[in-house]
C-alpha cells in the first residue's frame, strides 16, 4: 500500500522524501549540531546578528542614561516605535504556537518538520517584544512596582482594570508557556544528542538537559498526553495574547483605535506575520543544511496557503475599518480614514496596502507557492507590510486626534531605529545559537513520519 | 549459560533483567503483547518514537496528567481572581470612573492568563514527576546497544529480573521465540 503510494505521489505532495528510516532521520538532523564543521553561512549570519545586537546595547544603554526623550515620541504622539515594534514582534511569535499547538490538535502531520524552528522563533520574538514595554518605561527598575504584583514598601498594587497590566500577564504567560512547550518537545531529541555525541562535556550538557530520557513506552504515553494538554492550553492562549494586545488600543477612545474588529484582525495579522517569518527563516535554512527532504515543497505550499488565508482576513479588516469609519457617520472616524488615504502618512498607508493586500495575491498561483525564491520575496513584502500596519495604526491616529490645535507629527529618531534594528540582531543572534546547539527540526516527530514508525495493523486502516 | 551471564556471575554484578532488540515496530508490539499475556508485569519497551498502543499492550495506561492539569488550572483561576479582588477591593481600593470596586469583567484577562499558566506548569511538572525525572542513572544504559540505538533507531523490550515469572534461561527463550534479533543481559 505504502510502496504503491510512493510511486504515484508527485514530489510536491510529500511531507518527507521517501526512503528515510529512523536512523537516517536521526543522523541527518543531529549531524547539523554535532558536526565539527560549522557552515560558513552560519558564521556570516551570526556575525550580522551579533553586529546588529550592538546597536541594541548602545541604544538601550543611552536610553536608560538619558531617558525616553531620545525617542521621537512627543505630544500628541505619546506612543511610537516602542509599541509598534512590540506588536510586530509579538505577532511574529504567533505562527510558532499556531504550528505547534493548533495544528497538533488538528493532527496535521506537516507541522512536524517546521514546529521546532517555529517555536524557537516564537520564544526569541517574544523576548524581543518584551524588551519594548520594559524600555519604554525609561526607568525599568522603578517600573516593576506598577507592572508586577508584589507587596512593595509603598503598598501599591498594579491597576488590574488597565489593559497595560493585562498585557504584562498575557505576554509573560505566553513566554513561559511557550518556553515550557518548547523544552518539553526538546527532551527526547536532547536524549538523542546525548547518545550520539562522543564528546564528554557535550554528553554531560545534553545529558543534564534531557533529564534521563530513555524512550520508555510508559514515558512516551505520558509525554504524548502532556503534549496534547499543553497544545490544548496554548491554543486559547495564543488567541488571547494578541486579542489582549489589541485591547491596548481598542479600549481607548482615539479614532481608529476604538474598534471591535481589532481583536480578530490583530490575531489574523499575527498569524500572517508569523508565517511570513517562518518562511523567511526556513527557506534559506532548508537549502543551507540540505533539509529539502524534510521541509518539502509541500510544506512551503501549505504555509503559503495559510498566509494567503490570513492575509485575506487582514485585508478584509482594512476594508472593514474603512467601511465602519464611513458607516458610523462619526466625523472624527471618517477624518482619520481620509487622513490615512491622503494625509502625511498616506505614502506608508499605500505601501502597506501593496505589501499586505496586493502582493500576496500572487499566492493564489501555484507557481508562486511552490517556488522557494518567489515565496521568499512575497514573505519579505509581508514582513515589511505588517510592520507598516502597526505604524499606520499608531501615529496616524495619535497625531490627528479630536482637536486640530493639538495635532502633531511623529517620526522615529535614529535611537528608535537603532533599538528596532538592534532587536533584529538579538533575534538573529539567539536563532543562530539555537540552530548550532539544538536540533532545528524535531527529530522524534520526524521519525513518526517514517513508515517504520507505524504498526502494520494501524497503517492498514489509513 | 551464555557468555555475558557467566561474566556477570563472575564479576558479581547482579542482574536487572533481560532486554531484547527487535527489528520492526510490529515485532516489538507482538512481543510486548505476548510477554504481557504470559503474565509478566515488570516490563518496559524503549523506542525512539512514540508507538501508539505499545504502552496499552503492556498493560500501562497512565491518565493522571489530565486531572493534574485541571487542578492546576482551577488553582490558577482562583489565585488570579483572588489577586485582582484582594488588591483592587480590599487592600488598595480606588474608585475609578464610578465603576464598582469588584469590576469583575476587567479581572477576567489576568484570571484567564493565570489559569493557563498554572495549568501548563502543573502539566509540565506532573510529566517530570510521573516519569521520575530527572533520572541520572538507569540500568538499561549498561547495555551498549541501548546506549547506541534506543534514542535513534533501535526498538527494545525489557523484562526485569524482579518479575516473579522471571527465569534467566526461559525468559531469554521466550524473547527469542517472540522474534527478537538479539537478547542482552542488563546489569543492575
Amino acid at each position: 500500500m505504502l510502496e504503491k503510494a510512493k510511486h504515484f505521489d508527485p514530489p510536491e505532495t510529500r511531507f518527507i522524501a521517501p526512503g528515510h528510516t529512523f536512523g537516517s532521520i536521526t543522523e541527518k538532523i543531529t549531524s547539523a549540531v554535532l558536526t565539527k564543521r560549522t557552515p560558513i553561512s552560519w558564521f556570516i549570519g551570526f556575525a550580522v546578528g551579533f553586529g546588529l545586537l550592538q546597536a541594541l546595547m548602545l541604544g538601550a544603554t543611552w536610553l536608560l542614561m538619558r531617558g525616553v526623550g531620545l525617542w521621537g515620541i512627543n505630544q500628541p504622539a505619546g506612543w511610537g516605535f516602542a509599541i509598534i515594534n512590540f506588536v510586530w514582534w509579538i505577532g511574529i511569535g504567533h505562527a510558532g504556537t499556531l504550528i505547534s499547538a493548533i495544528l497538533l490538535l488538528f493532527n496535521q502531520k506537516w507541522r512536524m518538520s517546521i514546529s521546532r524552528a517555529a517555536e524557537a522563533m516564537t520564544i526569541f520574538a517574544v523576548m524581543c517584544a518584551g524588551l519594548f514595554p520594559i524600555l519604554h518605561t525609561g526607568r525599568p527598575w522603578l517600573a516593576a512596582y506598577w507592572l508586577f504584583p508584589y507587596p512593595n514598601a509603598m503598598s501599591l498594587w498594579p491597576n488590574f482594570r488597565s489593559p497595560l497590566i493585562w498585557d504584562v500577564f498575557a505576554v509573560s504567560t505566553y513566554f513561559t508557556v511557550s518556553l515550557v512547550f518548547w523544552y518539553t518537545g526538546l527532551i527526547p531529541d536532547l536524549a538523542s544528542l546525548r547518545d550520539r555525541t562522543k564528546h564528554r562535556l557535550l554528553q554531560l550538557f545534553y545529558g543534564v538537559l534531557s533529564l534521563g530520557w530513555r524512550g520508555s513506552a510508559r514515558d512516551w504515553q505520558r509525554y504524548e498526553l502532556a503534549s496534547l494538554l499543553l497544545a490544548g492550553l496554548s491554543t486559547p492562549l495564543v488567541l488571547s495574547v494578541h486579542t489582549v494586545v489589541s485591547f491596548d488600543f481598542a479600549t481607548s477612545l482615539i479614532p481608529g483605535w476604538h474598534a471591535t474588529i481589532f481583536p480578530p484582525y490583530f490575531v489574523a495579522g499575527a498569524i500572517y506575520a508569523g508565517f511570513a517569518m517562518v518562511l523567511t527563516l526556513m527557506i534559506p535554512l532548508r537549502r543551507i543544511y540540505g533539509f529539502e527532504d524534510f521541509v518539502t515543497i509541500r510544506h512551503l505550499d501549505n504555509m503559503a496557503k495559510v498566509m494567503l488565508a490570513t492575509g485575506l482576513i487582514v485585508f478584509y479588516g482594512y476594508q472593514m475599518e474603512a467601511f465602519f469609519a464611513w458607516y458610523s457617520a462619526n466625523p472624527y472616524e471618517w477624518f482619520m480614514m481620509t487622513n490615512r488615504w491622503t494625509g502625511p502618512y498616506a505614502y506608508l498607508y499605500w505601501t502597506l496596502i501593496f505589501c499586505n493586500g496586493v502582493a500576496p495575491q500572487a499566492l493564489w498561483f501555484k507557481r508562486f507557492r511552490t517556488k522557494p525564491l518567489r515565496l521568499f520575496g512575497i514573505c519579505m513584502f509581508v514582513n515589511v507590510g505588517m510592520w507598516l500596519e502597526r505604524f499606520i495604526i499608531v501615529p496616524t491616529s495619535l497625531s490627528r486626534d479630536f482637536l486640530p490645535s493639538s495635532w502633531g507629527m511623529y517620526h522615529g529618531t535614529v535611537w528608535d531605529w537603532m533599538i528596532f534594528v538592534g532587536t533584529m540582531g538579538l533575534f538573529l543572534t539567539c536563532f543562530y545559537l539555537f540552530i548550532r546547539v539544538l536540533p532545528m527540526l524535531s527529530i522524534f516527530e520526524m521519525r513518526t513520519l517514517s513508515p517504520a514508525a507505524t504498526p502494520k495493523e494501524e497503517s492498514s486502516h489509513v | 549459560m551464555s557468555e555475558d551471564a557467566t561474566r556477570a556471575a563472575e564479576t558479581g554484578a547482579s542482574l536487572y533483567g533481560l532486554i531484547a532488540e527487535f527489528e520492526t515496530v510490529d515485532k516489538l508490539l507482538a512481543a510486548a503483547r505476548r510477554v504481557h499475556t504470559e503474565g509478566f508485569r515488570k516490563i518496559d519497551a524503549y523506542t525512539p518514537a512514540p508507538v501508539h498502543g505499545l504502552a496499552e499492550a503492556m498493560g500501562y495506561n497512565d491518565r493522571r496528567l489530565s486531572p493534574l492539569t485541571l487542578a492546576g488550572g482551577v488553582a490558577g483561576m482562583l489565585a488570579g481572581f483572588m489577586l485582582c479582588y484582594w488588591t483592587s477591593v480590599i487592600d488598595y481600593p480606588i474608585n475609578t470612573g464610578g465603576r464598582p470596586l469588584n469590576s469583575w469583567p476587567a479581572f477576567i484577562v489576568p484570571t484567564f492568563e493565570t489559569t493557563i499558566l498554572f495549568a501548563a506548569l502543573s502539566c509540565f511538572v506532573g510529566l517530570i514527576v510521573l516519569c521520575g525525572f530527572p533520572q541520572p542513572y538507569h540500568p538499561v544504559f549498561n547495555v551498549p546497544a541501548v546506549r547506541e540505538r534506543a534514542t535513534s533507531s533501535g526498538m527494545f523490550l525489557a523484562i526485569e529480573a524482579e518479575d516473579p515469572r522471571f527465569d534467566r534461561t526461559a525468559t531469554r527463550q521466550l524473547l527469542e521465540t517472540a522474534g527478537a534479533k538479539d537478547v542482552y543481559e542488563v546489569e543492575a
